[in-house]
């Protein structure tokens, strides 16, 4: 199966470590991929908060590209590109007025049109499914044995409706990918919630305590990383950790936080063989040494 | 079908803290998990307390946690929920205070439905005519579709970390009022919602939308009520500003450039400014800023969109 690679705003700016780990990782599996270089970025959901239709069109645009170069499978490294990409290809497949109407603005500025013929998976998801977990488990020659705590966060999973792949209140996807590499899922119930990132930068109170409260229980469960397959909540669960620290400790003084946060591939690559270094760990804000060297 | 239903028990009148209990029932064809509580209230334990009225998903009174999420009782067919999850745990909402059992106190939320001013507002109680009426139902989205069962709140991950937010079912109540054309009172309502537990709180996490029985959606009538503000003028906050500057990035640029965004949501907000700018420096440090003026591919394309819709506006 041939993927057209999404890459997102956050692996080609502020994560640019997932971006490398991705392509690492998918290289030696060996899928099928062409990256869709002239790519958009899907608006966050943020865009669709200024004008809907703009948020449509710039999605239309990236679907409509990959359709023309006669690939139906778009594949995301963003758990929030895989929603908003993801939900905004649902509907204008199911909504024909909403497609037509995009589809003329869509035309009038680029030439393009988007017929619905495509499917957006996140790496994730085409692992579990495409790919499969007895293949995958052929790559892995450096099972990790450590605990690890899944963080799906919102838009892979939500509203159900648009995505769809996992079930939205026991998804099992993530905990799969981790058992996979030989590691064992930590069972919390901030794996579903939210990392708060949408707000980090205007309500940080709000923010810095779903970042203190998922971390903290994830820690107080023993686990000795996080992983997630969204960019975003990887930035507020990573580089915002130590301010959560500090607000955590305006209750409870002696709690402390510092767990690495991982990015999917990252954990998937660690138990590939690939050193820390090629999987750019060193980029997080949060120490990854402690987590390497119980692995080595 | 014997069922086991395993039920959190708490009266706070004798019990140090919340314990579970299980309970069997015999289950029949289509059985609802609220008559499996009706028939072990009368058949099993006189104390078992919980709410339920209409018994037709339209009360809203009978709202609880099962297996985790928020689900009407008399909605929830026994065997489906057991085929999905394997087990049936039953508690009450996330996020309220408990009376006794899955009571909990709705006090709180019906104060926060009350502080929108959920009613029509209308100059000297003059209606506009009947005809603005048309497309009504369209216009609300829903909004009115409400049952003021609670779920969304319960369930909303805002309103568990701030207990001042106003929450998603009473702002989907304020949408549905600012999205009929007879309520007069549009701009100070949406005033009243700029405040620091207002609109601005929702981290558009999506739990309100799919746990809400009613497909009320209410994050979308809270993107609604950012957007009518931004439009009615309330458009200088770091909150409005993070919408405009990221799409003005993104139709400049094509893609959402990390370092920009933050300077431009914050310009000429020093305290803010101020926040942000450490951690701007350990970003960099990590490799973490992207240039700001890089050209991507593609760009033309995109400009090319943001102009054809500026057009049509
Ligand atoms: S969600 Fe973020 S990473 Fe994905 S394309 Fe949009 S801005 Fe980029
Ligand atoms: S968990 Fe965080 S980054 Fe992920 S979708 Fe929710 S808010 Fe966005
Ligand atoms: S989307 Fe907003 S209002 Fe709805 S549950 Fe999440 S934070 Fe609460
Ligand atoms: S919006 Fe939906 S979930 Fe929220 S109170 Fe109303 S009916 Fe219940
Ligand atoms: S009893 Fe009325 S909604 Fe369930």
């Amino acid at each position: 199966m041939k993927y057209a690679l999404f890459p997102g705003c956050a692996s080609k700016g502020a994560t640019p470590e997932l971006y490398t780990s991705t392509m690492k990782v998918v290289g030696r599996l060996g899928l099928d991929i062409v990256e869709l270089e002239a790519f958009n970025c899907c608006g966050a959901g943020v865009i669709s908060e200024a004008d809907p239709d703009l948020a449509y069109t710039l999605n239309a645009r990236t679907l409509a590209t990959a359709e023309k170069m006669g690939i139906n499978n778009v594949m995301t490294i963003c758990g929030t590109c895989q929603g908003i990409l993801g939900g905004a290809n649902k509907n204008l497949q199911e909504d024909d007025a909403l497609r037509d109407r995009i589809n003329r603005a869509l035309k009038d500025a680029t030439g393009l049109e988007y017929h619905g013929t495509v499917e957006v998976k996140h790496l994730q998801w085409i692992l579990v499914k495409d790919f499969g977990l007895d293949e995958l488990s052929k790559f892995i020659t450096h099972p990790l044995n450590v605990s690890i705590a899944p963080f799906y966060g919102c838009y892979i999973l939500r509203p159900s409706r648009a995505t769809g792949f996992d079930d939205w209140e026991n998804p099992t996807s993530l905990e799969k990918l981790i058992r996979a590499v030989g590691a064992y899922p930590v069972e919390y119930d901030g794996r579903t919630k939210c990392c708060g990132f949408p707000v980090l930068l205007e309500k940080d109170q709000i923010a810095l305590s779903m970042v203190a409260k998922n971390v903290g229980e994830a820690k107080e469960k023993g686990s000795d990383a996080m992983v997630t397959p969204c960019p975003l909540c990887h930035m507020s669960l990573d580089i915002y950790q130590d301010r959560a620290e500090d607000r955590l400790q305006q209750t409870r003084p002696d709690e402390t936080l510092g767990v690495p946060i991982l990015h999917l591939p990252q954990l998937l690559g660690l138990a590939m063989g690939f050193s820390p270094k090629e999987l750019g760990m060193k980029r997080h804000l949060v120490s990854t040494a402690p987590l390497i060297e119980k692995i080595q | 079908m014997r069922v086991k239903l395993t039920v959190q028990k708490f009266n706070p009148d004798v019990d140090p803290k919340p314990y579970k209990k299980d309970y069997f029932v015999e289950a029949s064809r289509g059985m609802t998990l609220l008559t499996a509580l009706l028939k072990i209230k009368a058949e099993i334990d006189g104390t078992l307390t919980f709410r339920a009225s209409c018994r037709a998903a339209i009360c809203g009174s009978c709202l609880m946690q099962v297996n985790g999420s928020q689900k009407l009782a008399c909605k929830l067919p026994l065997k489906e929920e057991l085929e999905h999850h394997g087990k049936i745990e039953v508690g009450p909402m996330a996020n309220m205070p408990v009376i006794k059992d899955m009571v909990v106190q709705m006090a709180p939320f019906w104060e926060k439905i009350k502080a929108v001013d959920p009613f029509l507002m209308t100059k000297n109680g003059v209606e506009v005519p009947t005809e603005a009426l048309k497309d009504l139902h369209e216009k609300l989205h829903n909004a009115d579709g409400c049952i003021m069962c609670g779920a969304c709140v319960s369930a909303c991950t805002s309103f568990e970390v701030s207990r001042g937010f106003l929450g998603p079912a009473a702002l989907a109540k304020a949408y549905r009022f600012q999205a009929d054309p007879r309520d007069q009172a549009h701009v100070p309502r949406l005033e009243a919602l700029q405040g620091p537990d207002g609109i601005w709180d929702c981290v558009r996490c999506n739990f309100c939308v799919q746990v809400c029985p009613k497909d009320v959606r209410p994050m979308e009538q809270i993107v609604r009520l950012r957007r009518l503000s931004i439009g009615a003028g309330f458009s200088e906050s770091v909150e409005a500003r993070h919408i405009t500057e990221f799409t003005k990035v993104v139709g400049d640029e094509g893609r959402l450039n990390e370092t920009l965004l933050p300077i431009l949501m914050t310009w000429g907000n020093l305290k803010k400014m101020l926040r942000i700018i450490p951690l701007g420096i350990k970003m960099f440090l990590h490799g973490k800023t992207p240039f700001p003026f890089k050209r991507v591919p593609g760009r033309d394309e995109v400009r090319a969109i943001f102009k054809r819709w500026e057009k049509t506006k």
